[in-house]
């Protein structure tokens, strides 16, 4: 692989942008910028009908039954046939709803994880964006879909909405820093907060990767970025904004068709994305994983790096569905004290110990 | 009556629920509101509506409402004969129809004097404990699902059908039986009915030992069940709770042991009693009782009879003029049926003192002071199946 340019934006640093470029040199910026988002848009729009489908098959099989099976091959038509119907659903207001903040509301989360996307490293020369402060840039607007959930609570003039809503902003914002420390220990380590760099740090075989590096402690952050990031998505066994047996519905209890399909498919967009900074942190991101096996190594580095990076933020994501489907609800104030009392202090320390293993050396 | 429409934008603040004494604390800082839970929400299981009043997230106090529900079971039964009357237990406490059935045969056979024959009793005894099982299979599952783990809804059914399967090659009927009458049952077992229950014993060791690891030792489970609902042993006798809720809270009483029916004081079987009287209490002891319910299975198995399994029929069922009652034990607790016989073929007045009405009424002491998400858990626990409540 050749050296990179210095330059930080790399949509245009693959086959198409180049021949594009080389076309139209005079649009070139343009056009391919317009190209990376309509295939960023793509994806967004794919991913969730394919997660949720996925979803239903996890879970189906975890609890010994089929799950869909009807509509296309094993079902895989299903949720594009429910976007469908939610798309031709009336959407509801209930009565003394706030009409703008009601409609505002679900667009937050959507926005919020496609902007996150931008940044996400597909592979080496695959990303739409990768600024200096990636990781500042991930957090911060990650956030917004608090707003979303937070807003969509107070709109809907509805007790159980409103509950969800204020669980959900507390469980967030608790959750938020958590996860920034675990970002800030990888920042440490690499010396850099670009997404791809940090990528790009783990380079060689798998044991470069950030989980096995630093003995113990690079696992140990991983287990603790799963349960931030768990939280942080709302899901099970965190998923006390919309405890359905407790809440029925949460913040989104009135909501319904396209408004209510978008809080559904922001939500699992969010569990790609939070999949795959997990896979850019921690598992090698697009870097194929080399065992030191010459043949084995050759074979893996010829299949293209998004795909490593697709089936490695796959893992992850069923990984979080394993959760969901094996573990009870958590309760708020249990919740709370996991995060204040438990993963806070035990990231400050991790943190503390990672520095100073950084600083000894025996960063292995 | 008030027909005005209900302005939802701002709330009387002074309105009172029925059931509570006092409005919402209206000040400043008061986070104080009443939540309407039902009649359709997840976790009241069928259509049992409570009027919750909530500080932010804590419950201060429950107020049940019944009713959404009610069929008049009992006045339909003054109007039927003694043998059209026991369907309508099916439909009491649909998940022990066949011990409801019972109850109310036992209450004939009291009046008419009807024996039972050897093979009719363990027929009877068998089927209620299976029927016990399959109930707290379901009660298993759907209490996993109340606390958020939706796979266990699943794992307890899994069994169940095999269960439920029996009851239909017995009866034909999965939910409301119909099955037992006075002196035995309406039809004997079929031939597959010892082997089937063979494979149930086989089946329930395995599944209660899958059920420990998947959900009664997991950290979470015991987390949010730890401490939870807590019902002193003089409460739950004031409030006449019975069944897992009265032994929970460290009163041995089941009625299989004290007062015993059938053939139950023939079989080895152990009453299992909590001590602290919260909800990890009542769901291991639960859990214990579906063992000791496959432990009387297993010997009633071993020992099955050949030979009749009903008595003589009557051409019609006459009960002489008198009272007459009858008290079983039902995977809820204790159900108590209770007939006024004015000698012709129709009751004069038939009650049944359902076990769920009475356990229910202790949720307010229970669920006081604790979060909506333990109020959750508490109503997981009670076990209560509303049809039963309302009749």
């Amino acid at each position: 692989m050749n050296q990179l340019p210095t330059n930080h934006a790399f949509p245009t640093h693959n086959a198409i942008g180049e021949l594009i470029r080389h076309l139209f040199p005079g649009g070139a910026v343009y056009i391919n910028g317009f190209l990376t988002i309509a295939s960023l848009l793509l994806l967004v729009s794919i991913l969730p009908v394919f997660l949720i489908w996925l979803e239903r098959k996890v879970a189906a099989h975890f609890q010994a039954r089929l799950g869909p099976m009807r509509v296309g091959y094993h079902g895989l038509l299903q949720s594009t046939a429910d976007g469908l119907k939610l798309i031709f659903k009336e959407v509801l207001k209930p009565e003394g709803a706030d009409t703008f903040v009601f409609f505002l509301a679900p667009t937050l989360p959507a926005t919020a994880t496609f902007l996150v996307m931008t940044i996400l490293p597909f592979d080496r020369h695959l990303q739409v964006a990768d600024p200096a402060g990636g990781v500042v840039y991930a957090l911060g607007v990650s956030s917004l879909s608090i707003l979303g959930i937070l807003l969509a609570g107070w709109a809907s003039n509805n007790k159980y909405s409103l509950l969800g809503a204020m669980r959900s902003g507390a469980q967030m914002i608790s959750f938020e820093i958590s996860l920034a420390l675990i970002m800030l220990l990888i920042v440490m380590l690499t010396g850099t907060a670009s997404l791809r760099e940090i990528v790009l740090s783990q380079n060689g075989t798998i044991l470069d990767w950030w989980i096995f590096k630093l003995p113990f402690l690079g696992l140990i952050a991983f287990v603790m970025y799963m349960i931030s990031s768990t939280a942080e998505l709302n899901r099970a066994p965190f998923d006390i904004s919309e405890a359905e047996s407790e809440l029925t519905g949460g913040f989104a209890t009135e909501y319904s068709g396209i408004s209510f399909a978008m809080f559904f498919f922001a939500e699992f967009v969010n569990m790609f994305v939070s999949a795959g900074l997990a896979t850019t942190f921690f598992l090698g991101g697009f870097l194929a994983p080399q065992i030191g096996i010459g043949a084995i190594d050759a074979a893996f580095n010829f299949i293209p790096g998004f795909i490593w990076f697709f089936l490695k933020t796959f893992l992850v994501i069923f990984l979080y569905m394993w959760f969901r489907w094996t573990f009870p609800r958590v309760r708020v104030d249990q919740l709370m004290y996991l995060e204040w009392k438990m993963l806070l202090p035990a990231n400050l320390v991790l943190l503390m110990s990672s520095g100073f293993f950084l600083a000894m050396g025996w960063i292995l | 009556m008030n027909l005005q429409p209900v302005n939802n934008h701002r709330p009387d603040r002074n309105y009172i629920p029925p059931g509570f004494k006092n409005a919402i604390n209206d000040d400043e800082t008061s986070e104080e509101y009443f939540l309407n839970m039902g009649p359709q929400h997840p976790s009241t299981h069928g259509v049992l509506r409570l009027v919750v009043k909530l500080n932010g997230e804590n419950v201060l106090e429950v107020v049940p409402h019944l009713g959404y529900v009610h069929r008049s079971v009992e006045k339909v039964a003054e109007n039927q004969t003694y043998l059209q009357n026991i369907h309508l237990t099916d439909r009491l406490d649909y998940l022990s129809s066949h011990i409801n059935n019972l109850g109310y045969c036992l209450a004939i056979e009291q009046a008419l004097d009807i024996g039972v024959p050897e093979r009719g009793e363990y027929i009877r005894v068998m089927v209620s404990e299976l029927q016990r099982i399959q109930s707290h299979l379901l009660w298993w599952g759907v209490s996993g699902m109340d606390l958020g783990a939706v796979t266990t809804f699943l794992y307890g059914f899994k069994e169940r059908e095999i269960i439920t399967d029996i009851f239909e090659e017995l009866c034909g009927a999965r939910l409301t039986m119909n099955f037992f009458r006075p002196g035995g049952s309406f039809a004997d077992v079929p031939n597959t009915f010892i082997p089937r229950v063979r494979d149930v014993i086989k089946r329930m060791h395995l599944a209660l030992d899958e059920y420990k690891i998947l959900l009664t030792d997991n950290i979470i489970f015991r987390e949010r069940t730890r401490a939870i609902g807590i019902l002193s042993r003089e409460k739950a006798l004031s409030y006449g709770c019975s069944g897992a809720v009265l032994r929970a809270s460290g009163v041995s009483y089941d009625v299989r042991r004290n007062d015993p029916y059938s053939i139950y004081d023939r079989f080895d079987f152990e009453v299992p009693t909590g001590t602290v009287g919260g909800c990890f209490d009542r769901y291991q002891l639960k859990m214990e009782e579906m063992a000791q319910s496959v432990r009387i299975l297993e010997q009633a198995v071993e020992t099955f009879p050949n030979g009749p399994y009903r008595s003589r029929e009557m051409p019609a069922y006459k009960l002489p003029r008198g009272i007459y009652y009858s008290q079983v034990e039902t995977a809820r607790g204790l159900l108590g049926t209770y007939i006024v016989a004015e000698g012709g073929p129709k009751p004069y007045r038939v009650k049944f003192r359902s076990p769920c009405f009475s356990n229910l009424s202790a949720l307010n002491e229970m669920a006081a002071g604790h979060k909506i998400a333990d109020l959750v858990t508490i109503l997981a626990t009670l076990d209560f199946v509303v049809p039963e409540i309302d009749r």
